[in-house]
């Protein structure tokens, strides 16, 4: 549904390598995630997938059109959600959803049944300018602006960054359920907490693909034993891990370090740091997440 | 087809609903479209003439007698002139310039009734303060014209063969009014910048916003975007216009002697040059400061200079003169000093009005050509 073929994208005539390399193949009516920081490249690839740049080498297909010769057939099926909200502000949410519906030759009455679910929630402030709406409202507007002629493919840019916990979750459960009614989705987001609701993930950064799997594969494919310590003065206790001799990683994570060893026993770690007046110290063994995954593939360790 | 063409009009038509949303919603600057046209056609009109009134002049009259007494009324009572201060003697005379009090000095002779009863030669002396010379050379014209109708009134049937008097009489603009010359090139500069200006802008902005990354990603034609934005702003600039023609026409009294319809016309292929203009600068450029400076100063300082307006373009080098045929506003400017002052019909403007109508559709392409379908 949608392929990427070799595909780099440079910028000032070659100074800058945005897009380095990067292949990978989404299926129809997969929900497919691109994970990884700011400045990743995620965003150029989602401008070369709606045909708003061109590649500067390699090939992309989306739903069977080349992005390169095609790209009005492309911009006649997918949907597309900017990471920046991008929504005539000075306009209401009905007026938007209406300039949209007609820009791609349809009513908002046609396919109502597509945006029915959000567009409920949006109901109550129709007549509000889009300027003035929440940015959990902003986003579930644009989101119907996208969904409105009845996409096949779905490229949402970074749909949740500034947006509040709870309009997120309720975001990813919109994905889930258009993914049910078979529209291929490509979301990006730099949330590692996020990837695993997606069914495939390819980590990025960059420009380069670190790897590509299911977020469960790639958890389990985390090659040595993850553990977590804490102690009552945690910047001592990076330093004193850090200076252990047998240290794989060691990174802070939330209240814990999060660290990896390269030989010995986690047995032998803690008696070490119990030469080193702490107090309260706690390790234990930890199950990997994405983040720890996508800094160990980082770190190339 | 039929049903193509349908969705074609419901998406045009939706188009400029929406560019008639951003123009009016956006209050301040819709009280600028509509109040800058009357404030420049005002000032234009009343300000920044050069017409000189209330010019103060000296006065040192030698004779005082009944002839030079009614002939000092003569020319306190016209508007033009004050008479700032009698003098009694040149040296007098000499300290009030110094010191600025006049920009002119008429002297009246002694024996000024007699000189007049005999019918000789009578001689008035003038003396003007050459370091204002625009100022001194309408002034000495205008008292030179009211001293001549004063002798001729004193001596209704004197032949007086040896006097040659210049009679001028200025066509079309008998009071030689400065607005009459400046309202037509200030229309056309005021139709310029509106709209110019604002068509690069409102599409700029849509790149700016990000707005422009969904309409591109759309079914759109770009066709479709450059006309519908085209709209609101023709519409605005015809009103504006119509605010310019009603001001000229009440308020300056500026006369409308041509066809009415002809005038708008003309008016309205002038602003779709204009705005033709404006979607050219906006493809080329990415932020609405760029699209606002290169708007302004590209069309309105080679509009000033080579329009004919200010300067004419008839002294200018060959090359110069090539160049102003380029300028738009400079076949406007002709077309509506034909109509409106002159009351001349499309026969005679129609070589300009083709001009104009070559140069938007030469535009209009070049702006669908220069349109990018992608970002970059």
């Amino acid at each position: 549904m949608i392929g990427l073929r070799n595909i780099t994208k440079t910028y000032s005539k070659g100074s800058v390598l945005a897009v380095d390399d990067v292949s990978f193949f989404v299926d129809k009516g997969e929900l497919f995630g691109l994970i990884g920081p700011d400045g990743a490249g995620k965003t150029s690839i989602f401008r070369m997938l709606t045909t708003l740049l061109l590649p500067t080498s390699g090939s992309a297909m989306v739903d069977g059109y080349d992005v390169a010769n095609d790209y009005k057939e492309i911009r006649r099926t997918v949907g597309y959600m900017p990471g920046k909200f991008s929504l005539y502000q000075d306009l209401s949410v009905e007026e938007n959803l209406h300039f949209f519906a007609t820009m791609f030759n349809t009513s908002i009455a046609e396919n109502y049944a597509m945006v029915k679910d959000i567009y409920e929630q949006l109901a109550p402030f129709k007549k509000r300018r889009a300027g003035a709406l929440s940015g959990g409202m902003k986003q579930k507007l644009a989101l119907c602006c996208a969904l409105i002629h009845k996409p096949t493919v779905l490229f949402l840019d970074e749909p949740t960054t500034g947006v509040d916990v709870v309009s997120r979750r309720e975001f990813w459960d919109m994905l889930r359920r258009l993914k049910s009614q078979g529209i291929t989705i490509l979301v990006s987001t730099p949330y590692m907490d996020e990837a695993v609701l997606c069914e495939r993930i390819a980590l990025i950064q960059k420009g380069r693909i670190l790897s590509i799997d299911t977020p469960q594969n790639i958890v389990d494919s985390f090659p040595v034993a993850l553990y977590a310590a804490k102690s009552d003065g945690m910047n001592a206790l990076l330093s004193d891990a850090r200076a252990y001799p047998h240290m794989g990683s060691c990174y802070a994570f939330g209240e814990y370090l999060h660290l990896t060893l390269k030989e010995g026993s986690v047995e032998d770690f803690s008696r070490y740091l119990g030469t080193k007046k702490h107090s309260n110290i706690e390790v234990k063994s930890i199950k990997p997440g994405i983040e720890d995954c996508f800094i160990e593939r980082m770190t190339g360790n | 087809m039929a049903k193509g063409q349908k969705m074609l009009r419901i998406q045009f038509l939706s188009f400029v609903r929406k560019e008639f949303y951003h123009v009016l919603r956006d209050k301040r600057t819709l009280m600028v479209l509509l109040g800058l046209p009357i404030v420049q056609i005002l000032l234009f009109g009343f300000a920044l003439t050069s017409e000189v009134k209330h010019a103060k002049i000296l006065l040192l009259d030698n004779a005082k007698d009944v002839a030079s007494q009614s002939l000092v009324t003569k020319i306190s009572a016209s508007s033009y002139f004050d008479i700032q201060q009698s003098v009694q003697s040149y040296d007098e005379l000499e300290e009030a310039f110094k010191k600025g009090k006049g920009a002119c000095a008429l002297i009246i002779p002694y024996n000024f009734a007699s000189d007049i009863q005999h019918g000789g030669g009578v001689r008035l002396q003038l003396i003007a303060d050459g370091s204002d010379v625009n100022v001194s050379k309408t002034v000495v014209n205008y008292l030179t014209a009211i001293t001549g109708d004063f002798v001729a009134a004193q001596h209704p049937t004197a032949n007086l063969p040896m006097h040659i008097s210049l009679n001028q009489h200025m066509l079309y603009n008998p009071e030689m009014s400065g607005s009459m010359s400046f309202i037509p090139g200030v229309m056309a500069l005021i139709l310029l910048i509106l709209c110019t200006t604002l068509t690069a802008v409102s599409i700029v902005r849509e790149k700016e916003l990000g707005t422009m990354e969904l309409l591109l990603v759309s079914p759109f034609k770009p066709i479709l975007v450059i006309l519908a934005k085209a709209i609101p702003y023709l519409t605005v600039s015809i009103v504006n216009f119509t605010v310019i023609l009603l001001l000229s026409f009440f308020v300056l009294d500026m006369p409308i002697r041509g066809n009415l319809l002809l005038l708008y016309a003309e008016a309205v292929l002038f602003i779709i040059a204009c705005l033709s203009i404006g979607l050219l600068i906006s493809n080329l450029v990415k932020t609405q400061l760029a699209a606002m400076l290169i708007s302004m100063m590209g069309t309105m300082l080679p509009t000033m200079i080579f329009s004919g307006i200010f300067f004419p373009v008839e002294n200018m080098p060959i090359l110069l003169q090539a160049f102003a045929n380029l300028i738009p506003a400079r076949w406007f400017y002709v077309v509506v000093k034909a109509v409106m002052l002159k009351g001349l019909g499309f026969s005679v403007v129609w070589k300009e009005a083709l001009v104009m109508l070559g140069m938007t559709v030469g535009l209009l392409a070049l702006s669908l050509k220069t349109f990018k379908v992608r970002l970059e």
